[in-house]
């Protein structure tokens, strides 16, 4: 049997279940299965009102990678918040650049907080390093203005999915953008003092950890390399022997 | 009928509430007076959700815990439970007398509504209402022999483990049988809270691999209410909303930060935080 056939298979198996428990079974098995074919079917199950078979679909569209992100694009549901969560989800765990704008109207302007949340933290992982060197400066600005906006919105969750991105992009721009981390510490420092929630600070010392901890580690970076040559000239002097 | 408060509680207070009409502080208070009964109602509930804590409002609003005008069909009390819940909302203890009298009301979701209101005000001189309440279901320290149904027994479990009444646990025990799962998870739920003995938060982490998503989602929120650290895994792997394991989680950390006396963050805090960033 060939992928499209057992594709054509677990596809129907999925439209023609009857129970939550089979739903979540036929997508569970078209998600491991992992053949392009079904995206959109995975891409239906995020409307079924069945979480177990969300997180399933959203592994598989995951998993299917950047072949999945056209069809997530055209297909995300403008009607049911519930699935354009989800569908932001798989977007964000993809990580594919050509999300961008989708990420950034979501989270800014959707009305729903679980769309907005997962659209914030997709910000943070999207792999910039896929663009032209040349755009990345110019792309990772838009992101960081886009969270700084963010972190202030009124739900807690989407302030904290904001903190775990600023979180990711001030350790990228650490080297791109040195002269704009201020704006990340200062944003963070602002949510640790006045933030309402407990959750959110919490997050924001977190990120304050991790910043800090690369901060370091770049401090020392340096002088490792220079120990490692100098530990690997000897070593090639070895053959001298 | 009434329209149901819950239905207004998703809208964000800046979002357009559709049917709704906005009303002023003074006219939401004048309204709870006024001859049209849905805009009491109304006004009642707009008070708790938008929590306008003035001594108006609450004056107001604790007249209407005794409302005559208003009543369905069955003989319940709408205005009533909406001030009742509304009271909860807005901190205020001079409501605390008024909501216990509640207690005694003939509708059932008016008792409810004044369990839930006086967990949130936290004043433990309700506590012994509350156990005449609870022991309508008992026979001594056993469950009557018809299972009963006629008390918020949920709310008012909730009520004395939030409330800490360590005196009651005896009473509370039996709940873990009855037959409302509701009503069990309660129990566990006030359990934990009164013994700290894991056995009741390990009841609600089995109830999380439970069958039905709704009573999952009641799950959730018990534990995250006792911020029941050993659970973060199963919370977030059982099959519900992201959103509702999100709260759940967050109780969980804020229990560790608020019971963790360093200024580090504790490894249960930083595993929690981790399992949040995963669901996002």
């Amino acid at each position: 049997m060939n992928n499209s056939d057992l594709a054509q298979i677990l596809i129907r198996a999925v439209e023609e279940a009857d129970s939550s428990d089979r739903l979540l079974d036929a997508v569970q098995e078209l998600a491991a299965a992992g053949i392009e074919e079904s995206v959109p079917t995975l891409i239906a199950a995020l409307g079924y009102n069945n979480p177990g078979a969300a997180v399933a679909a959203v592994d598989g569209l995951i998993a299917i990678g950047e072949a999945a992100v056209p069809s997530l694009l055209e297909l995300i549901d403008d009607y049911n918040y519930s699935a354009r969560a989800w569908a932001i989800r798989a977007l964000a765990g993809i990580g594919d650049v050509r999300a961008l704008d989708t990420l950034l109207e979501a989270a800014k302007t959707d009305f729903s907080l679980s769309v907005r949340r997962a659209a914030a933290r997709g910000l943070g992982t999207l792999r910039l390093h896929q663009l032209p060197a040349e755009k990345v400066e110019s792309v990772q600005t838009q992101v960081l203005e886009a969270l700084l906006l963010i972190s202030q919105d009124p739900e807690w969750i989407v302030r904290y999915a904001a903190v775990t991105s600023l979180e990711t992009l001030a350790i990228a721009i650490a080297v791109t953008l040195p002269d704009q981390a201020s704006r990340i510490t200062n944003q963070l420092q602002q949510l640790l003092d006045n933030d309402a929630d407990v959750g959110v600070r919490t997050r924001v010392e977190f990120a304050q950890q991790k910043i800090q901890q690369q901060q370091h580690q770049e401090m020392f970076a340096p002088k490792r390399k220079l120990q490692e040559t100098e530990v690997e000239v000897p070593h090639r002097g070895g053959g001298r022997r | 009928m009434n329209s149901s408060p819950q239905k207004f509680e998703d809208l964000s207070p800046t979002g357009n509430s559709g049917d709704g009409e906005s009303l002023t502080v003074e006219q939401a208070i004048a309204n709870l007076e006024s001859a049209d009964l849905g805009l009491r109602f109304y006004a009642a509930w707009w008070l708790g959700r938008f929590r306008i804590c003035e001594a108006a409002a609450v004056t107001g609003l604790i007249k209407a815990l005794e409302d005559e005008a208003d009543r369905t069909p069955e003989g319940g009390y709408p205005l009533r439970r909406n001030a009742a819940r509304a009271l909860g909302k807005l901190g205020d203890r001079q409501a605390v007398s008024p909501l216990i009298a509640c207690l005694d009301c003939s509708d059932f979701y008016v008792r409810e509504a004044a369990a839930q209101s006086l967990e949130m005000l936290g004043d433990p001189v309700c506590i012994p209402a509350l156990i005449k309440l609870l022991q309508v279901g008992l026979q001594g320290e056993e469950l009557i022999s018809q299972p009963d149904l006629s008390q918020p027994y949920e709310a008012i479990l909730e009520a004395l483990g939030a409330l800490r009444a360590t005196e009651c646990v005896p009473l509370v025990k039996p709940f873990l049988e009855h037959p409302i799962e509701l009503v069990q998870y309660a129990a566990a739920r006030a359990m934990y809270q009164l013994t700290q003995e894991t056995v009741y938060g390990e009841r609600l982490v089995k109830a999380l691999a439970g069958e039905k998503l709704q009573l999952r989602r009641a799950v959730l929120a018990d534990l995250g209410a006792i911020g029941y650290l050993p659970a973060a895994d199963a919370i977030a792997e059982t099959l519900a909303e992201n959103s509702l394991k999100l709260i759940s989680l967050k109780g969980l950390l804020e229990h560790q930060v608020n019971h963790t006396a360093t200024n580090t963050l504790s490894d249960g805090a930083i595993k929690v935080i981790n399992l949040m960033d995963s669901l996002l």
